[in-house]
């Protein structure tokens, strides 16, 4: 009780246990389990609606568009060449992809190291986005890599190549999200209705914790370093030895921003699945990470201008390329940055989701410039992304919007967990 | 005990626990032993090709027809089947031919790219790629300064094709092909200190003829290949902007930071979070004592 009177702010209600609490189910044996498993596959709700309609049509195109990537190499839909070995799969969606799914190891921080427990309702559904955006997002650089098959020498140590940033980040997507998983797995449990299972993996929460806030720190950062070696070839107004640091301190707000659009989006979707006391405290939930946002963008807009002002490139601002790297440091940090603060202080939900997308947009323009439109920035024949190439990013979004579907309308993600599972926690 | 020794050792430390060594080390004892090297005289060269054929030949490519002097109107780069091109320049001097390949920098930045290895310096100084451990992640490509590294973009089993200064026939005792076919001694094979040595004496001994500038000596920290010219680098297709510092120095300070944070960052959020802790049951003795006193 006295960690939400201390924080002061009287809109908060504390969590009441729902004495009627989902029901789970009797597994007690093998055979339970696979029928509960076989009923659980079958689809809930209407099969045909719009969004299935078209992202059934994105996903089939987008299949066959894998497949000729496999059979005919990455040039077959991509527009990559010698000069640009890296385009929008790489660049949205590992590099800006992993930056907006920085949410789940801030709000881990805030909730089981701060202990904001008025957070705790929403920690689950945020570890399940950051669990799949890395799934599906780092999953996706598989399509990217030209010799897939290899990947396992990096992991089985049939050759450490410990002086790559790349190394430092694989090796992080891999053990961050196992973290992540373990992380989440008490909902896996629940949904099971495996009460010494569900024991047994909340126990390890707060070590898997400290575990992804530490490798999300490193790599956070080393998806920045990987382009540190690239010095010659990206403009220098946006290439700088501090990246790695800009990229972390960025990935705070850019995922708390993609908690905050994500959080409403699924509020409204999956109404019927968000639990009371989730529904009263989410404008106050979004009013306190709107607050964490203003801090952190300040911390990185005066980085930014920090860098500027030691780059001592002024002359550079006055070019085309100066234009452009003013609209992304005016216009979609420090706008957003002004948003977050009045919104806070008026305490408007509406004005905090603005500055969310406005900020979201800043990371990707700002990804997207490091790594594919400021890399290369001199070349004559600037690489454009593929059409396939946009298309093979919405395959991804729409497999992973399915898999959080899934989930979500099982498992308690959104919702109170079964009262048993509550009872285990006190 | 320095600082940065202090921070080695405790990288050392932290590597065994978390994988992840300083790149510095391992080059550095690298280079200790004598590098190879090849030293290009662009003022000799006279744009016959013969190089691009013995290349192609050594290496199972296509073979180029040397004869058709068309290729030279415009500047070619290497391609996945062509792992060197000799370009020409119109400059202040006239025609200059430019042979181009890999340039096997002394501390290579697509090998410390390398998540697997595959891209790979060697000790005798070729950087070489080797299929079996690849995955095809381009990294290598991305971080070359010289753009060298070639993706074959139209396989289902695409390679990383570059030169790798025939470390074969050097094994062997050899020299490597395009050297040996050059018929004006405009490319020379040695070991670099050797070669550095003759480049300095001709600029010394010839001032007029060449410019005070060995291309390769110093750049990215110092290349295999060694560049002799009559002009300026930035009229013959070299970038003249290139730090003097090796590539993946760039990196190195960021991987020294990883062990650190590795090793003090949990025990800094458990620390955070035993406050924490001890806090709340302050505060429910508080409570204990003082009831009702907080609403």
């Amino acid at each position: 009780m006295s960690e939400f009177q201390a924080s002061g702010s009287p809109q908060i209600v504390p969590i009441k246990s729902d004495p009627v609490g989902p029901s789970s189910p009797q597994i007690g044996s093998i055979g339970d389990f696979l029928g509960f498993l076989l009923s659980e596959m079958k689809p809930k709700g209407k099969l045909i609606t719009p969004f299935n309609v078209i992202s059934s049509i994105i996903v089939a195109v987008g299949l066959v568009l894998i497949v000729i990537r496999f059979v005919y190499g990455i040039g077959s839909i991509t527009n990559l060449d010698q000069d640009n070995p890296w385009g929008i799969w790489i660049g949205f969606d590992v590099v800006t992809g992993v930056a907006m799914a920085g949410g789940a190891y801030v709000m881990t921080f805030i909730v089981y190291i701060l202990g904001r427990k008025r957070y705790h309702a929403i920690v689950r559904s945020v570890v399940l986005n950051g669990f799949l955006a890395y799934l599906f997002y780092a999953g996706a650089l598989m399509l990217d890599l030209g010799r897939p098959w290899n990947i396992i020498n990096p992991i089985i140590g049939n050759n450490f190549g410990v002086s790559s940033v790349l190394f430092l980040v694989a090796w992080h997507f891999m053990l961050y999200m196992a973290a992540e998983l373990i992380e989440f797995s008490p909902a896996i449990a629940e949904w099971l209705g495996m009460k010494r299972l569900r024991k047994i993996l909340g126990g390890l929460t707060i070590a898997s914790v400290i575990f992804g806030i530490t490798l999300s720190t490193l790599h956070q950062s080393g998806l920045g370093a990987l382009f540190l070696m690239a010095e010659s070839k990206i403009h220098p107004l946006w290439y700088t030895e501090f990246i790695p640091v800009l990229f972390l301190v960025s990935s705070v707000f850019a995922g708390l921003s993609m908690v905050i659009l994500e959080g409403s989006l699924s509020h409204k979707v999956f109404a019927a699945r968000v639990s009371k006391d989730l529904h009263h405290r989410h404008d106050d939930i979004t009013i306190g990470l709107g607050k964490i946002c203003a801090g952190a963008m300040f911390v990185y807009f005066f980085l930014k201008v920090l860098v500027l002002i030691h780059g001592q490139q002024w002359d550079l601002l006055m070019t085309g390329w100066g234009a452009w790297y003013l609209v992304e440091l005016i216009g979609f940090v420090l706008v957003p940055l002004a948003l977050f603060f009045r919104a806070v202080r008026d305490e408007k939900v509406k004005m905090v989701k603005v500055a969310a997308a406005l900020a979201l947009t800043g990371i990707i323009l700002n990804r997207i410039n490091i790594s594919v439109i400021a890399f290369n920035w001199f070349a004559e024949n600037p690489y454009v992304p593929h059409w396939a190439e946009y298309w093979v990013t919405a395959t991804i979004i729409c497999l992973e919007i399915w898999a959080l579907r899934w989930i979500v309308n099982r498992m308690p993600v959104l919702g109170d967990p079964p009262a048993w599972a509550r009872d285990l926690d006190h | 005990m320095e600082r940065r020794d202090f921070l080695k050792n405790l990288c050392i430390a932290g590597a065994s626990a978390v994988g992840v060594a300083a790149a510095g080390e391992a080059e550095a004892a690298r280079e200790k032993k004598e590098f190879v090297s090849v030293l290009v005289d662009t003022t000799r060269c006279i744009g016959c090709r013969n190089c691009e054929v013995a290349c192609a030949t050594e290496n199972g490519l296509p073979i180029p027809d040397n004869k058709d002097k068309t290729v030279f109107e415009n500047i070619r780069d290497m391609t996945p089947d062509q792992w060197t091109v000799v370009n020409r320049f119109d400059t202040d001097d006239g025609e200059i031919f430019v042979k181009k390949q890999c340039m096997h920098c002394n501390q290579a930045a697509c090998s410390t790219a390398c998540l697997t290895q595959a891209m790979y310096k060697t000790e005798d100084g070729p950087v070489i790629w080797r299929a079996s451990k690849c995955m095809g992640c381009r990294f290598c490509m991305v971080s070359c300064p010289f753009v060298v590294p070639k993706f074959e973009y139209h396989s289902a089993n695409p390679k990383i094709q570059k030169c790798i200064l025939c470390y074969e026939r050097l094994e062997d005792g050899g020299i490597p092909a395009c050297v040996e076919s050059c018929p004006v001694d405009a490319l020379q094979f040695g070991s670099r200190r050797e070669m550095v040595r003759i480049a300095q004496n001709r600029v010394v001994d010839h001032p007029d003829q060449y410019e005070d500038h060995i291309y390769g000596q110093n750049e990215v920290g110092g290349t295999g290949w060694l560049y002799l010219s009559a002009v300026p680098f930035d009229q013959i297709g070299f970038r003249d902007d290139l730090s003097h510092e090796p590539v993946p120095a760039l990196t190195q300070n960021f991987l020294y930071a990883v062990p650190v944070v590795f090793l003090l960052w949990p025990a800094f959020l458990n620390g955070m979070r035993y406050i924490k802790t001890e806090e709340d049951e302050e505060a429910q003795i508080e409570e204990v004592y003082n009831p009702g006193d907080e609403s």
